[in-house]
């Protein structure tokens, strides 16, 4: 193996890792907090904006467009547990490193995904955004709610939640290291859980 | 105290001809499209054999409990104070209300909350409120939780069954056990834990996940998907299932009936015979060279049988009627109604049982095994149930009445049956769904003497 390989997230799996792990359950508890909420309405917007352009280009199938928005090593993270649970302990529905998103996108397109042929249309629906600061400057953690409206096999359906996004600035350019997707019947049953949330 | 219980008319599928309905090389659309059989099915299958209830590592502790199904039967599933196993019916013998809405937690009793009658976890009543308002003896024991009256453990898997003339568990099970020992076996002390799910659900018959589970010719087209991402990098070594690519049925895997509606499909013989084996054939899960590296580096040599471990067991093991021990998932299957059914795939993490691997190499495992059984749930098993959907709309063509599982009949040269009966095929070989509905048929002929159990 290269060492050019080892260092591409979308080849190999090195950055998923204890420190990793722990940095999730941590950072994903308790963040949510009045006194690091940020009030300022232009800060605000900004990460509202990264967050409708998320949905626009989910609902657009724009995948590569899409994945630029994340961070070279990222996590796209749905819970089977209520609040979170530790991913090292417990299946989730998702626990998804860069590659293994890439996969999802590879086998939208192979024509042979049965769960997406013909694939759903969704319309997604982003409201009630709420930034928060972190300990780490440059990091900012989002929640916002969601409803997905998903068109597949002759019906419409109604998937919601809320997500947890942490995004860090780097060079003036915001990147999302992290999505955790609460969906609100994540312990249930879930029909054909295929598309990217 | 025994109750047994009347047949009810209601419940009864009209007099089909079960023979018309079941034959050698197919079966009638009606099996799987007909509410009346499905009805009937409650009874004569989820209640007359042995059912998969629940796993002994979800409920550990005393007043542990969780709340389950004996088919549409709404149970609450106790280890007592006495650390007896329980199934009560979840359901006031007031006014049938359920008592309990959790779906796991520790109590030792359960009040209903719409009058407040309050039980002890044995299912004896405790109390009502104002009692002096009734010229009745509470008891009387027709007053106490009905429960399950034969609930037996094997190896940590819950069974229950209303059927008093059924055999023993261990006698149901027979030569399956030999499978469900192996897949326990090979993890630390023999054992699982329970560890979250991957829940699915569908709009299909139960029988189509049942059907489906030891099936080896669907696999290398429903899920082509799955094994083309698996192997996008083409690297060398072939991932996951990508040995059913060429004429699977010289491959040594093999497909075994072993009775009693319970069959196993075996890959194991395709694995190179190594340490490492089958971790070699793992397709890329999230953190696996991290973790991989690691181990390497405390383990050395007996690292490979640690990764292995986190491995998918390439075993198919199918209890009938509802239970499924796939790679290392306990799927169990819940019927819904004739359309809807779910499919939960139990998550299952190894314990340091007996102090060979140590806590933290036990913790590195189980990180990479979570994401390793999420693999199949995500890529793969959503396709097949998108086809158990399509299978059953299909179904809704009236006049087209058949569906076949005739591949393998007519070549006995396929077959062949050892001094315990079980059957063995090729790994592609539909012989098991034709051996398991033979003995559905048996049973949905039959008449069982069903009954619940009140405390004295």
């Amino acid at each position: 193996m290269t060492a050019k390989t080892k260092q591409d997230p979308s080849r190999t799996s090195y950055y998923v890792s204890d420190a990793l792990y722990q940095g999730l359950v941590d950072g994903y508890k308790d963040w949510q907090r009045e006194d690091m909420i940020v009030e300022d309405p232009r800060a605000c917007a900004r990460f509202h904006r990264l967050l409708d352009r998320e949905a626009r280009l989910l609902d657009q199938l724009k995948y590569e467009e899409w994945l630029t928005l994340y961070a070279p090593e990222f996590i796209y993270w749905v819970p089977s547990t209520p609040g979170g649970g530790d991913p090292r302990r417990e299946v989730a529905v998702t626990f998804d490193d860069r590659r293994r998103v890439e996969d999802r996108v590879f086998r939208f397109r192979t024509g042979y995904a049965w769960s997406q042929a013909p694939p759903s249309r969704t319309v997604r629906l982003i409201g009630n955004v709420e930034v928060f600061k972190t300990a780490q400057p440059n990091v900012t953690m989002v929640r916002s709610n969601f409803v997905i409206n998903e068109f597949w096999d002759n019906a419409t359906r109604t998937l919601s939640g809320w997500a947890g996004h942490r995004i860090a600035e780097q060079d003036g350019c915001l990147l999302i290291q992290c999505k955790q997707v609460n969906l609100i019947d994540c312990d249930q049953s879930l029909r054909n859980p295929s598309i990217i949330l | 105290m025994l109750e047994k219980l009347p047949q009810s008319p209601v419940h009864a599928a009209p007099r089909y001809d079960w023979d018309e309905l079941v034959q050698e090389d197919r079966v009638h659309r009606l099996i799987y499209a007909d509410p009346a059989i499905f009805a009937q099915e409650m009874t004569h299958i989820f209640g007359a054999v042995w059912v998969y209830l629940a796993h002994e590592s979800q409920i550990p502790n005393n007043n542990d409990f969780i709340t389950g199904k004996l088919g549409l039967r709404p149970l609450i599933i106790t280890r007592d104070n006495d650390g007896k196993i329980r199934a009560l019916y979840n359901r006031c013998t007031h006014r049938g209300t359920t008592l309990c809405r959790w779906e796991k937690g520790n109590s030792k009793s359960f009040q209903c909350p719409y009058h407040g009658w309050s039980y002890l976890n044995t299912g004896k009543l405790r109390g009502v409120p104002w009692p002096d308002g009734y010229a009745v003896d509470f008891r009387d024991k027709k007053f106490n939780l009905a429960q399950v009256p034969r609930v037996e453990s094997y190896r940590g898997f819950i069974f229950g069954t209303l059927n008093m003339e059924a055999p023993s568990l261990s006698d149901y099970l027979g030569p399956i056990k030999k499978p469900i020992d192996d897949w326990l076996n090979r993890n630390p002390g023999g054992k699982v834990v329970v560890c979250e799910a991957n829940r699915l659900k569908f709009k299909g018959n139960w029988k189509l996940a049942y059907d489906n589970s030891a099936d080896g010719y669907h696999v290398i087209y429903s899920h082509r998907s799955l094994i083309e991402t698996e192997n996008r990098f083409n690297d060398g070594q072939e991932k996951g299932m990508s040995y059913y690519k060429n004429s699977p049925d010289k491959l040594e895997m093999y497909v075994a009936y072993t009775g009693n509606g319970h069959h196993y499909k075996d890959k194991r013989p395709n694995l190179e015979k190594r340490a490492g084996g089958l971790w070699a054939i793992e397709s890329l899960h999230p953190g696996m060279e991290h973790y991989a590296e690691k181990l390497r580096a405390k383990l050395g040599a007996k690292a490979e049988a640690a990764l292995d471990l986190a491995g998918s067991e390439p075993m198919n093991i199918n209890v009938f009627p509802n239970l499924s021990l796939l790679g290392n998932h306990i799927q169990v299957i819940e019927p819904v109604s004739f359309e809807e059914t779910n499919a939960v795939w139990y998550g299952t993490k190894i314990e340091d049982a007996d102090g060979t691997l140590g806590e933290d190499v036990v913790n590195d495992i189980n990180a990479l095994r979570m994401r390793t059984q999420e693999g199949f749930p995500n890529l793969g098993e959503v396709d097949d149930i998108t086809n158990f959907e399509q299978i059953q709309r299909g179904l809704a063509c009236l006049e087209d009445e058949w569906i076949y599982m005739n591949r393998g009949m007519g070549m006995p040269e396929r077959f062949r049956t050892d001094a315990d009966g079980v059957i063995y095929g090729p790994a592609t070989d539909e012989v098991f769904m034709r051996e398991y509905i033979k003995e559905w048929k048996r049973l949905m002929m039959a008449e069982p003497n069903l009954a619940v159990q009140r405390e004295p």
